[in-house]
């Protein structure tokens, strides 16, 4: 026996290459904490766990390794449920410590137990209750693997504290770090499909070629294979207009002329119409999610699909494709750019020109558009962060809580660079931003990393800010503080007659720059459109230390375009600025 | 006719919590399990899981996906009825005052099965046959007054190729 369950799994940590782990210590998982006093795995210890979580989704977004956090039993393990959620949705690589009571206690309420096994199993892609401490590098060798391989999500690794606690017996061990062959032989049922099927490569290629009205439909999954190069390839060869989801904002250049930028409920117009009139929607990693479809049924009615994933289980989910592939998108738009170009060069396709014009003239038609405030009226959000993104630079990451302050930044911002979006999609989680910010400029220190946040989801996850000031974490805040959960009185203007209810939360209460002066930030407030400027050039000269800065914000202005719930995607809204327009 | 049922057979690894993963799904979506059978293979290291669902409910190509990607499923396999061998067990105790005790007698050798228990006003039995013999025998002890049943679920194997 010569080491603890404890140390070996920091030890196991450190083997597969985490650098810093997020996370908050209790009782149950205090005998891990001990061997961290001696790795050189940097430790952030956060305010809520919450923000471990968070962080950590933050870190995997910005870098594409996995995010680590750790947290104790109990209300621990349930406080990180959401980030668990939150990652499974987005398929964000994760990997989350929880301690857990004594073997013997296991079903006996014991203080701070939960079933966290049962609790975290459906928002989880795997997770594993360890037994025995010589399981332990096993078990985080097979978590790993499993978040960062297939279809990436978060794996929790639930681990009793007898079996990490030194003063105990059963915690002793000999060290034994599994090979390769020996983890994947671990796990006969887990055997990702990574190539696609030749003869379905060699359809795709064909029904490309034949296509005169064609679209490729970007997801997240270009980001997670890191296919973002051979995207940009396949779209430039077949001069294929690209839109990108929420998800895959940054995978293809908004400044390429052949981006239109992003598609669903509040994408632009020419997004969402040239999927609905594309013969050929060519799906890469994205998933037919509801916010992009619209009611299913009127969505792109005369698109012939090809559709690109890894998780065979999206395959067909929502909209049978007329030629499915499983596999990593990065290997099989490279067999496709193949296949295309063993057809023949550009004669061997059919022009779509007239098909890129009609695209070009919907762009010049309907371009983003608000109105700007006249002096002494609240800013114009829009406004706000045209200037952020204008005066920032180009390659900042930029984190986001969930609301319209979400929609405006994915619609306003320019994403010239693969991993700079960091946003919660899937789950929706309001608060995501600044933990994920947090976690983001963590991962890439080198860069300036902006999180864009409303009122509503500051008051969720704002405690982390000490969590960043203590640890000199010099993230950057835009608060649009709009005195609303702005996106749910935008639904209740819209769709409940303008009935207000529960959506009102004072611009004062709380008083934000005090507040994050008192949490160890930088904290100014701006009111006049002549104050952001020079706000934002202020806060992106401060590099020691967090920066909040609150903007007050037009709580009227809406976000659109925007396509009804449960209506078509022909039925989009331009807004009041463009009604009427080429009809 | 087409089943009105669909039996997945779902070889595992033989461990903790597979069954909770296994029918946590069909739970997510309100699928009720009909049946279900669960116990190792010749090896071991792994289980076969028999689940039989009702086919009125939506269709299974989601839910075999999704149970696919379960780390500890190894495979699945949808076995047609049509193309299948079934078996289950059933037991049965049923009141057999001695009036009526030939007559339940003669019912159970006629459909090979066995008395294992024998009460001095009821009977114990038991039988392994297709699901749907259990479903007939069952139907003709009902008027004896059945006091208590318990049936397996069903476990199926594919039919052996002939040719």
């Amino acid at each position: 026996m010569n080491t603890n369950g404890g140390q070996a799994l920091i030890k196991s940590l450190e083997l597969e290459g985490v650098e810093v782990i997020f996370g908050l210590p209790g009782g149950a998982i205090l005998p891990v904490y001990d061997p961290i006093l001696d790795s050189p795995i940097r430790h952030v210890l956060v305010r809520h766990e919450q923000g471990a979580g968070h962080m950590a989704e933050g870190f995997a977004h910005a870098t594409g390794r996995p995010g680590v956090a750790m947290v104790t039993s109990g209300p621990g393990a349930t406080n990180i449920v959401t980030p668990l959620a939150d990652a499974y949705m987005d398929s964000i690589p994760m990997v989350v410590i929880t301690g857990q009571v004594p073997l013997a206690s296991i079903g006996t309420d014991a203080f701070q137990e939960c079933d966290t096994l049962g609790i975290t199993r459906g928002v989880t892609k795997h997770n594993e209750l360890v037994t025995r401490a010589e399981d332990i590098p096993m078990a985080i060798r097979q978590a790993f693997h499993i978040a960062t391989t297939g279809r990436p999500g978060p794996v929790l690794v639930d681990i009793p504290k007898d079996i990490v606690d030194p003063r105990n017996p059963a915690s002793a061990m000999n060290w034994n770090w599994p090979t390769d062959a020996e983890v994947s032989s671990s796990m006969p049922g887990y055997k990702p499909t990574t190539k696609g099927h030749p003869k379905k490569i060699k359809e795709a290629a064909a029904l490309i070629a034949t296509a005169r009205k064609p679209i490729i439909y970007a997801g997240g999954g270009i980001l997670k294979a890191r296919a973002a190069e051979a995207l940009r390839e396949l779209a430039e060869l077949t001069g294929i207009p690209v839109v990108t989801t929420l998800m895959a904002r940054g995978a293809f250049p908004d400044d390429h002329e052949l981006c239109l930028g992003m598609p669903g409920m509040h994408g632009n117009y020419t997004a969402v119409t040239s999927i609905q009139k594309s013969d050929l929607l060519i799906a890469l990693g994205s998933r037919f999610d509801d916010r992009v479809t619209g009611k299913v049924d009127s969505f792109a009615p005369d698109a012939r699909i090809i559709h690109v994933d890894i998780d065979p289980a999206e395959l067909g989910k929502v909209r049978r494709a007329d030629v499915p592939i499983v596999g990593d998108c990065r290997l099989v738009i490279e067999e496709i750019i193949k296949a295309l170009n063993a057809l023949g060069g550009p004669e061997s396709r059919i022009d779509i020109t007239p098909w890129r014009q009609q695209v070009s003239a919907w762009q010049e038609l309907y371009p983003l558009v608000y109105e700007q405030s006249i002096d002494g009226d609240l800013l114009k959000p829009q406004y706000v962060l045209e200037q952020l993104r204008d005066r920032s630079p180009a390659d900042t990451i930029v984190a986001s809580g969930v609301g319209q302050h979400q929609m405006w930044t994915s619609q306003y911002w320019k994403f010239n660079y693969p991993y700079t979006w960091v946003n919660s999609g899937g789950l929706g989680t309001m608060g995501f931003s600044i933990p994920a910010a947090i976690g983001a400029k963590v991962g890439r220190p080198d860069r300036t990393v902006w999180a864009v946040d409303g009122d509503g989801c500051f008051q969720m996850t704002a405690q982390e800010l000490v969590t960043a000031a203590t640890e000199r974490i010099p993230v950057k805040i835009a608060l649009l503080n709009n005195a609303y959960l702005g996106m749910v009185r935008q639904w209740q203007e819209m769709f409940y007659g303008e009935r207000y209810s529960e959506v009102y939360l004072s611009p004062d209460l709380p008083d934000y720059v005090k507040w994050a002066e008192a949490m160890g930030c930088v904290a100014l407030r701006v009111e006049s459109p002549d104050e952001v400027g020079p706000a934002i050039d202020k806060a992106n000269e401060i590099n020691d230390r967090p920066v909040v800065l609150e903007f007050r914000t037009d709580a009227s202005e809406k976000v659109f375009p925007m396509v009804s719930p449960g209506t078509s995607n022909d039925q989009i809204d331009v807004g009041p600025l463009q009604n009427g327009l080429g009809r | 006719m087409p089943p009105k049922y669909h039996v997945l057979s779902v070889l595992v690894e033989n461990r903790a919590g597979v069954l909770a993963r296994v029918s946590a799904l069909f739970a997510r979506r309100g699928y009720n399990i009909y049946s279900l059978a669960v116990a190792p293979t010749d090896d071991e290291r792994f289980s076969r899981i028999t689940v039989v669902v009702d086919v009125e409910q939506a269709p299974l190509e989601q839910v075999v996906k999704q149970l696919n990607k379960l780390i500890h499923v190894i495979k699945i396999s949808e076995l047609d009825p049509r193309d299948s061998v079934e078996r289950e067990l059933m037991l049965v105790t049923v009141k057999a005052p001695a009036e009526v005790r030939g007559q339940i007698i003669e019912l159970v050798e006629l459909f090979e099965g066995r008395i294992i228990d024998v009460g001095r006003d009821e009977l114990a039995l038991s039988l392994d046959e297709h699901p749907e013999r259990l479903d007939d025998l069952e139907e003709l002890l009902r008027p004896f007054g059945i006091i208590d049943l318990q049936r397996t679920g069903r476990v199926a194997l594919p039919k052996l190729e002939r040719s």
